[in-house]
């Protein structure tokens, strides 16, 4: 297992993304943040409160779950839901989908189609900490924290202090018994 | 899990997993598009023996919501009318193509017969007087919103509990999920034998009130002789029923639940199935999100498992 980011380091990523969130939706007007279960949640809200820091303004932040829209329901043993909570209506928002790991792209066309379902949205962004490539769909983000070049087989461990009670991120060998994502 | 047969024996946790999904899909029914593909391609048959409008109908639009197939089955239209027997009924339906049945049948323990029959995943929407597992889910997730957990809670179900598969179903799982039950009935109309039931058994309602935080009352089943082992109705009113003045000397936050149909000046006044502390509307809402939880939860998995 070696450790590729550390605390700062992701703090540092969240920071730039949010400027370069700024940078790109001039005045943040209707802007959504919306993470996604499990870890996007607490990154979402980092980047809301970094981006109301820069423009003294409150930013909306919500999270979505997308249990309900994974093509691979009947692959894998019945999962868990979590909550989704959108705090504004979608309908004209710009909204940013912020993840911790970017891979295959099946993760993000189910919160696209989650998110259609919640309403129509004006544009759809994406923020993920970790590029890792590997797409198995048509799917680019918009804000990278890191790019990390990984085998397919390895696996990229992101733990976040509000989650996990430590943070940073680790590629685990194929091999290693165990880590996520 | 592949069936939902009983209350008896679950859980407290595995309760607690089909309430807590429950609370998601409370939340997916109030979306503008109150509907996810999670159970795309799968077709659902309720089979259902015995009348009822509720229970199938919320069985329906909660597979529907979870965007899985339904169909369904009315025994007056069937070819049961032809002499068909219920074996060779249900093993046709299964090779049209289903993939879990919901069956509600007059005769106790069917739907474990079908579940054996058939091989498919099961749920018992209601087998004569023995179990109804949904409505005790439904009926935990209302009280689980009203207090925030059941833990400790002093609950009253009042009625025709000899008869009532609600009554058993509810006294398993909220006892399994820390609930205080009494049950408070006519001795005509306690059960036969209460061995194993988690419960305590009264004939005094006057007596149990006012100790209660919630009062489940339960329908008079003249369909299954409730009405023939106590003089009168009115009789029963004035022992048994949800009166005006028995609503009085309730605590001010005790709440009531009723799993319908109500018949209004019997087991409840006029008036008390309008307070805004009767419940009957949120179980019927909760209703769909449970089941929605109990489909997925047994067919959102890899099949068979």
């Amino acid at each position: 297992m070696r450790q590729v980011m550390d605390q700062d380091d992701i703090s540092r990523a969240l920071r730039r993304i949010a400027h370069e969130i700024v940078e790109r939706n001039r005045g943040l007007d209707s802007i959504l943040l919306l993470g996604i279960h499990t870890r996007g949640v607490p990154l979402a809200r980092r980047l809301g409160n970094t981006l109301g820091e820069i423009e003294s303004r409150t930013v909306p932040v919500g999270s979505l779950d997308i249990g309900l829209y994974r093509d691979d329901l009947d692959r894998r043993p019945t999962i868990s839901l979590g909550p989704t909570e959108v705090p504004v209506a979608v309908d004209g928002q710009t909204v940013v989908l912020v993840d911790d790991v970017l891979f295959t792209g099946r993760t993000i066309r189910a919160a696209l189609d989650a998110l259609v379902d919640l309403g129509r949205a004006a544009s759809v962004q994406l923020a993920a900490l970790i590029d890792r490539g590997h797409r198995q769909l048509p799917i680019r983000p918009d804000y990278v924290g890191k790019n990390l070049p990984t085998a397919q087989a390895e696996r990229v461990t992101v733990r976040i202090d509000e989650v996990d009670g430590e943070e940073g991120v680790w590629i685990v060998p194929a091999d290693d018994g165990e880590g996520s994502t | 899990m592949k069936n939902l047969l009983t209350t008896e024996g679950l859980d407290g946790d595995v309760i607690a997993g089909f309430l807590d999904d429950a609370d998601e899909f409370v939340e997916v029914l109030r979306r503008p598009i109150p509907k996810v593909p999670a159970l795309r391609g799968r077709t659902v048959a309720t089979m259902f023996f015995e009348a009822s409008t509720r229970t199938r109908l919320s069985f329906e639009k909660a597979a529907k919501a979870l965007s899985a197939d339904t169909m369904s089955f009315s025994p007056g239209t069937s070819s049961l009318k032809k002499g068909e027997g219920l074996k060779d009924t249900v093993l046709t339906i299964k090779a049209m193509g289903v993939d879990l049945m919901v069956v509600r049948h007059s005769g106790v323990g069917v739907p474990w017969r079908i579940a054996e029959w058939t091989g498919l995943p099961v749920v018992n929407g209601g087998d004569g007087a023995h179990q109804h597992p949904t409505q005790a889910l439904l009926d935990c997730l209302t009280l689980r919103q009203h207090f925030g957990s059941l833990e400790g809670l002093r609950i009253g179900i009042v009625g025709d509990v000899r008869h009532s598969r609600v009554a058993r179903s509810d006294v398993f799982a909220m006892a399994a999920l820390g609930a205080e039950v009494t049950l408070v009935a006519p001795p005509t109309l306690l059960p036969l034998d209460m061995v194993g039931w988690p419960a305590t058994a009264t004939s005094d309602l006057d007596d149990a009130l006012t100790e209660l935080d919630a009062v489940y009352l339960l329908r008079v089943q003249a369909e299954r002789g409730g009405a023939s082992v106590f003089p009168s109705f009115a009789e029963y009113r004035a022992r048994f029923g949800m009166t005006t003045e028995r609503m009085r000397r309730l605590k001010p936050d005790t709440v009531l639940l009723h799993p319908g149909p109500m018949i209004r000046g019997v087991e409840i006044d006029q008036e008390v199935a309008d307070d805004p502390r009767m419940l009957v509307l949120d179980q019927v809402a909760n209703g769909v999100a449970v089941r929605m939880a109990v489909l997925f939860r047994l067919m959102g998995g890899v099949p068979g498992e």
